[in-house]
C-alpha cells in the first residue's frame, strides 16, 4: 500500500453537495482556484485543470479514477507533457466528511517523486487553494491573486 | 448567536487553538519534525525526542484537534502529517500579497548574513 506523501485537512462550514460542486464546477474552480476544472467526471474520463488566460492554457491533466458524489473523488495528476507517461501520473484524493454544522475536506496527494517539479508545486499550492475554497464557502469571498 | 457572527467567533476559535498549540516548542519541534520528514507514526516520532510516548501522544493530539497535523491509517499504523493550511489561513490574514516578495527577500538577506 502507498503511503500517502501529503495530507490537508480543511474544516469548512457549509454542505457535502456544495463542497462536492466546488470542487467539479468550472465556474466555482474559477472563483476560488482561478483555474477552471473540466470534466464529465465519470470514471475513466479525462480531467483538465486550464487557467483563463486568453490562451487557456492547459495546467494539469489525468483521469477520473472514482467519483462517488459527495463523498470521494479520486483524480489522477499529471503536467500535460506527461500525460502519455503513466509513470509521471501522481494521484489526489479529495473526500468529503459531514461533521454535524462543519464539512472535513481531506485532500491526500501520493505518487509524487521526490524533488520533482510537481511536489515543489503542489506543496505551495494546496493550503492557498483550500484556504481560497474555505474563504468562498463561508463567507462568499475567495482570497485574492492566489498565484 | 447565529450566522455570520457564529461563523467569525468559530473563525476566531480556530485561530485561538492554532496560536495555543504552536505556543510550545515541543509541539513546534513535532512540527519540525513532520516537516522534515512527512508522514511518521508515534513511534517515529518518539525516537527523535527524549520524551515517553504518553506525553509525545498528547502533543499530537493537541495538535490534531488544532488542525496543524493531520492522521491517516495504513493498516495498524497511525501516520501524522503537517497540516499547513490553517497556518495558511492566519498568513493570509495579515500579509498582503505585494509584501511576499519584500518579506522574502529581507529572509533571503537574513539567511545569508547568519551563515557566516
Amino acid at each position: 500500500m502507498d503511503k500517502p506523501q501529503f495530507v490537508y485537512v480543511t474544516y469548512i462550514a457549509t454542505t457535502p453537495e456544495k463542497l462536492w460542486n466546488a470542487l467539479i464546477d468550472a465556474k466555482m474552480t474559477r472563483k476560488y482556484w482561478q483555474h477552471e476544472n473540466i470534466s464529465d467526471w465519470k470514471p475513466g474520463s479525462k480531467w483538465e485543470h486550464r487557467g483563463f488566460d486568453k490562451e487557456r492554457t492547459l495546467k494539469v491533466v489525468g483521469k477520473v479514477i472514482e467519483s462517488s458524489p459527495p463523498r470521494r473523488l479520486v483524480l489522477t495528476w499529471a503536467f500535460p507533457a506527461d500525460e502519455a507517461r503513466e509513470e509521471k501520473h501522481t494521484r489526489v484524493t479529495f473526500e468529503i466528511e459531514p461533521l454535524g454544522e462543519v464539512v472535513r475536506l481531506t485532500v491526500t496527494h501520493d505518487r509524487l517523486e521526490p524533488e520533482s517539479e510537481m511536489l515543489k508545486r503542489i506543496t505551495l499550492g494546496w493550503p492557498k487553494v483550500l484556504s481560497s475554497l474555505k474563504s468562498l464557502l463561508e463567507v462568499g469571498r475567495p482570497l485574492p491573486e492566489l498565484w | 448567536m447565529t450566522g455570520k457572527y457564529l461563523l467569525a467567533y468559530n473563525i476566531s476559535m480556530e485561530m485561538d487553538g492554532v496560536f495555543k498549540a504552536l505556543a510550545d516548542p515541543t509541539r513546534r519541534r513535532l512540527l519540525d519534525q513532520l516537516h522534515s520528514n512527512n508522514g511518521q507514526t508515534l513511534g517515529d516520532l518518539c525516537r527523535n525526542l527524549n520524551m515517553t510516548r504518553q506525553a509525545v501522544s498528547q502533543h499530537l493530539v493537541r495538535l490534531e484537534n488544532a488542525n496543524l497535523v493531520a492522521t491517516v491509517w495504513r493498516g495498524r499504523e497511525k501516520l501524522h502529517y503537517l497540516n499547513p493550511v490553517p497556518i495558511h489561513e492566519i498568513y493570509e490574514r495579515w500579509i498582503e500579497k505585494y509584501e511576499e516578495q519584500h518579506l522574502r527577500a529581507l529572509r533571503d538577506l537574513k539567511k545569508r548574513a547568519e551563515r557566516r
